[in-house]
C-alpha cells in the first residue's frame, strides 16, 4: 500500500491552520479586548499571552509553509488572489508583534501609541484573515456580493477571536478582570452564534459545490450532528460563564474548551465543504501537490520533529500555567 | 510587465534587507547571552544578571522584528515570485519547510522560557532554554543559507517535466558554496553583535563613565570583533575564491572587469559605464586583480564580455562591495584599538567611547552591503542557470504593488524608529536600572 502524500499534506495542513486559528486567536483577541480595560488590567491581560505568542503565530508560517511546500502551485494561485488581504493582516501582525515589546518599554504618550497599535494591529489580523476565509470559501468571485460575504465572514472570525480571547482570559485571570472577561466571552459568543449562522446558510448559496455536498440525504442528516454539537457547546459555554461570573463554583478552564470545541467543530465543517479542493472548483490537492520526492522528504522530517513540538510547546504550557501577573519581567 | 518586475524586486528587496538586519544580529547575540548566562551561573555575581537581563531586552526586541518581518517574506515567496515555487519549489519548500519545523519552533517556544521562566523553572532548565534559543537562530541561518546557497550554486537536482526535483539532497545542501556563505555569514553575525553590544555599552559609559557592567560589555564586545575580524577577512577571500569558481561573471562584476585579458589590473576606484562598458575615473594598480584571483600576475581573467547578455549590473555590486571590504577594514582597525586600549582594565578614552558609538550599526552596514553584491551580482538569474528573475515574477497589477509597497514602507519605518528609540533608551540607563527589584536576582529557580 503506498501513501496518499497530498492527503496527508492536506490533513496535516488543516492541522496546522487550526493549531494556528485557536492559538494565535486568542493571542488576537486578547488583544482586541485591549480597550475595555483600565493600565493594571491590560498589563495582565498582555502578560498572559506574552510568553506564547511568538510560538503560536509560528504555526501560520507551518501552515503556509506546508501549502508552499505540498501545493506550490495552489499556493502562488491563492496568495496571489489574496494579495491586498495578506497584506493587511502581514501589517497587522507586524504591529501586534512588536507592540508587545514597545509598548513594556514606552512611556507616556508612546505608551499609549503602542497600546492603540496593539488593539489596531490585532484587530486588522483578524479582520483580514476573515475576508481571506470569505474570498477563499467562494474561490475568489469577483462581485459586491462576494466581497460583502466576505465582510461578514471577517467580522464573524473577530467575534471568534474574541470569543476565543475572553475565554483565555477567564482561565488566566481573577477577580474583576474575570468577570469581566466573562461578560465579554457572552457577547462574543452571541456575535459567533449570529456569524456562524449566516454563514453556514449563506455559503450553499454562493457556492454550489457546498450546496450538493451538505444537501445529500441521507447524508444531510449525519452531517446535522455537527451544527448540533457546536449549539450544545454554545449553550454549555453561555451557561458555565455565567456560573463564573456569579461567583459560583465552576470550573474555570471550562468555557475555553468549549470555545475551542466551537471552532473545531466549524472547522471541520469548513474542511468537508471544501474537501477534495485546495482551491475550490479549480484545483484538486492531487492536481496541486509537489513531487513525491519532496513531500516525503518534509514527512519524515514533520513525523520526527512534530512529536518534540508539540512536546515542548506543552512543556511551555505547563510552565506558565496559572493566573497572569501585572510584572511581566520577573 | 516591466512595471511589475521593478515593483516585485523593490518590494521583495525592502522587505528582505530590512529583515536580515536584526537576524544578522540576533543570530550572534544569542550565543552571548548564553555567555553571559554561563558567567552568571558560574560566579553568582549580580552584575552579570543584571548584563544577561538588559541584553535579552535588546535580544527580544530585535527578535520581535526579525520574526515579523520574516512572516512577510513567507507571504511573498508566493505573491511576487510564484514561478520560483512552480519551477523550484520541489527543491526550496523543503528546505524553508525545515527551518520552519527545527528552527522557528524551538526558539519561539524557548524565548518565552528564557524572557519569562527565570523564576519559575531549575536554573538549569532556564540555561538550557537560552542554549536552545541560540541554537534555534543557528538552525535557522543553516537552512536559509543553504537554500540561498543552493539558489546561487545549484547541484544535486534532476530536471523532471520542466520543473526540478531533488537527486540528492546532501549534494543540494552541501552546494559548493555553502560552506563559505554559512560561515561568511555567521562570522558577520557576530561580529554585528559584538559591535552593537560594545557600541551601546559606549553609549552608556558616555553617560556614566563608572557603570562597571558597561565597562565589562565594552570589553568583551571589543575583545570579540579583535578576535573575529581577520577571521572574517579570510574567510570572505575564501568565499569570494569560490565565487570565481563558480559564479565567475558576480566577480568580472565586484572587479568592474569588462573585458577578458591578460594581467588585469585592480579596480581601487572608477564609475562604471554600463553604456560604452568601461571605468570612468578609474584608479587602478596593474596585475593585481589576476595575483589577487588566480596567484599570478599573468593569468587570464574573464570579463564579463565572455557572459554575453546574462551579466549582472555593475555598478551596484562594484560600489556594495567596496564599501562592505572599506567597513570591514575599519571594524578591524577599532577593534584591535579598542582591545588594546582597554587592556587590563584600562577606561577607555571619551573619544574612543563616542567612536565605538558611531559604529554600533557598523554591523548593519558592511551586511547589507555583502548582500547586496552577493543578490545583485547573482543577476540575471534567480537561480543560477536555471531560472530567471524575470521568468518567475507573478501577475500582481502594479497599483496592488505600489499599494503595498507604500503599507510596507510606512509600516517599516514607524518599526525601525520605535526600534531605534528604544534601543538607544535601554542603552542609555544600563543593566543597573534594568532591574528595579535587585533582590529577585537571588532567586535562582524553584530548584
Amino acid at each position: 500500500m503506498t501513501l496518499d502524500l497530498p492527503l496527508v499534506f492536506a490533513l496535516l495542513m488543516g492541522a496546522a491552520i487550526l493549531a494556528y486559528v485557536i492559538l494565535d486567536g486568542f493571542d488576537l483577541g486578547v488583544g482586541m479586548l485591549l480597550p475595555g480595560a483600565d493600565e493594571r488590567e491590560q498589563n495582565r491581560m498582555v502578560n498572559s499571552i506574552g510568553p506564547f505568542w511568538d510560538a503560536n503565530e509560528t504555526w501560520l508560517v507551518l501552515g503556509i509553509g506546508i501549502l508552499l511546500v505540498a501545493f506550490p502551485v495552489a499556493h502562488g494561485v491563492v496568495l496571489q488572489a489574496l494579495y491586498l488581504p495578506v497584506v493587511a493582516m502581514l501589517v497587522g501582525l507586524m504591529l501586534r508583534g512588536v507592540a508587545f515589546e514597545f509598548r513594556l518599554k514606552a512611556e507616556g504618550w508612546h505608551r499609549e501609541l503602542w497600546n492603540w497599535l496593539f488593539w489596531f494591529g490585532s484587530f486588522l489580523a483578524s479582520l483580514a484573515q476573515g475576508i481571506m476565509l470569505g474570498r477563499y470559501i467562494t474561490g475568489f468571485e469577483p462581485g459586491f456580493g462576494y466581497l460583502f460575504f466576505a465582510l461578514v465572514v471577517g467580522a464573524a472570525l473577530c467575534g471568534g477571536y474574541v470569543l476565543l480571547g475572553a475565554t483565555w482570559l477567564i482561565l488566566k485571570t481573577e477577580g474583576a478582570l474575570q468577570r469581566k472577561a466573562v461578560a465579554w466571552a457572552r457577547w462574543g459568543l452571541l456575535w459567533v452564534a449570529l456569524g456562524v449562522a449566516l454563514v453556514s446558510l449563506a455559503t450553499p448559496f454562493v457556492s454550489q459545490t457546498v450546496r450538493e455536498k451538505w444537501f445529500d440525504f441521507p447524508a444531510t442528516l449525519w452531517l446535522m450532528l455537527l451544527p448540533a454539537a457546536s449549539v450544545a457547546a454554545g449553550l454549555r459555554l453561555w451557561v458555565v460563564a455565567g456560573r463564573l461570573g456569579r461567583g459560583e463554583p465552576a470550573r474555570e478552564w471550562a468555557p475555553f474548551a468549549h470555545a475551542v470545541a466551537i471552532f473545531a467543530l466549524a472547522f471541520l465543517g469548513l474542511a468537508y465543504s471544501l474537501f477534495p479542493y485546495v482551491v475550490i472548483d479549480r484545483l484538486s490537492i492531487w492536481d496541486a501537490a509537489a513531487h513525491p520526492s519532496s513531500l516525503t522528504v518534509v514527512l519524515w522530517g514533520a513525523a520526527i520533529v512534530l512529536p518534540f513540538i508539540i512536546g515542548y510547546s506543552a512543556l511551555s504550557y505547563r510552565i506558565f500555567r496559572g493566573k497572569a501577573r501585572e510584572t511581566l519581567y520577573e | 510587465m516591466d512595471e511589475t518586475l521593478i515593483l516585485a524586486r523593490a518590494q521583495f528587496g525592502l522587505n528582505i534587507a530590512f529583515h536580515i538586519l536584526f537576524p544578522s544580529l540576533t543570530i550572534g547575540l544569542a550565543w552571548i547571552l548564553v555567555f553571559f548566562r554561563l558567567q552568571y551561573a558560574r560566579t553568582g555575581d549580580a552584575a552579570w544578571l543584571a548584563t544577561f537581563k538588559l541584553w535579552t531586552k535588546v535580544f527580544a526586541l530585535s527578535f520581535a522584528m526579525g520574526v515579523v518581518t520574516g512572516i512577510v517574506m513567507s507571504f511573498q515567496f508566493g505573491t511576487n515570485w510564484p514561478g520560483f515555487m512552480t519551477k523550484v519549489g520541489n527543491i526550496a519548500g523543503p528546505l524553508l519547510a525545515y527551518e520552519v519545523l527545527t528552527a522557528f519552533f524551538l526558539e519561539a517556544t524557548f524565548l518565552g522560557v528564557m524572557l519569562f521562566g527565570m523564576n519559575r523553572v531549575p536554573a538549569w532548565l532556564h540555561i538550557l532554554a537560552t542554549v536552545l534559543v541560540a541554537a534555534g537562530t543557528s538552525l535557522s541561518a543553516f537552512w536559509i543559507l543553504a537554500l540561498n546557497s543552493w539558489m546561487q550554486t545549484p547541484t544535486g537536482h534532476i530536471v523532471a517535466d520542466g520543473t526540478l526535483i531533488a537527486g540528492d539532497w546532501l549534494r543540494v545542501i552541501f552546494n559548493p558554496s555553502f560552506p563559505f556563505r554559512l560561515a561568511h555569514m555567521m562570522l558577520a553575525s557576530f561580529l554585528t553583535a559584538s559591535f552593537v553590544v560594545a557600541g551601546l555599552s559606549a553609549w552608556r559609559l558616555l553617560k556614566a563613565p563608572k557603570d562597571a557592567a558597561a565597562r565589562r560589555t565594552l570589553r568583551a564586545g571589543a575583545l570579540l570583533a579583535a578576535l573575529l575580524a581577520p577571521l572574517q577577512i579570510f574567510v570572505g577571500d575564501l568565499h569570494g575564491l569560490n565565487t570565481l569558481e563558480h559564479q565567475p561573471a558576480k566577480i568580472a562584476a565586484v572587479e568592474a572587469i569588462w573585458k577578458t585579458g591578460n594581467g588585469v589590473p585592480l579596480v581601487l576606484f572608477a564609475i562604471p559605464n554600463e553604456e560604452q562598458k568601461r571605468n570612468d575615473f578609474a584608479i587602478q594598480v596593474p596585475r593585481l586583480a589576476s595575483y589577487i584571483l588566480k596567484h599570478d600576475f599573468d593569468a587570464e581573467l574573464q570579463g564579463l564580455d565572455a557572459f554575453g547578455a546574462s551579466t549582472p549590473p555593475v555598478a551596484p555590486v562594484f560600489f556594495a562591495f567596496r564599501l562592505m571590504v572599506g567597513m570591514g577594514a575599519a571594524m578591524l582597525a577599532l577593534a584591535w584599538l579598542g582591545a588594546w586600549l582597554t587592556r587590563a582594565g584600562r577606561p577607555a578614552p571619551r573619544w574612543l567611547l563616542w567612536v565605538f558609538s558611531a559604529f554600533t550599526f557598523s554591523g548593519w552596514i558592511a551586511t547589507l552591503a555583502g548582500w547586496i553584491v552577493t543578490e545583485i551580482g547573482r543577476q540575471p538569474w534567480l537561480v543560477t542557470g536555471v531560472l530567471r528573475t524575470e521568468d518567475a515574477v507573478g501577475r500582481i497589477s502594479g497599483a496592488q504593488l505600489g499599494a503595498s509597497l507604500t503599507a510596507y514602507g510606512i509600516t517599516y519605518a514607524v518599526m525601525f524608529v520605535a526600534y531605534m528609540v528604544v534601543l538607544t533608551h535601554l542603552a542609555g540607563k544600563g543593566a543597573g536600572a534594568a532591574e528595579p527589584h535587585p533582590q529577585q536576582g537571588f532567586v535562582r529557580g524553584a530548584a
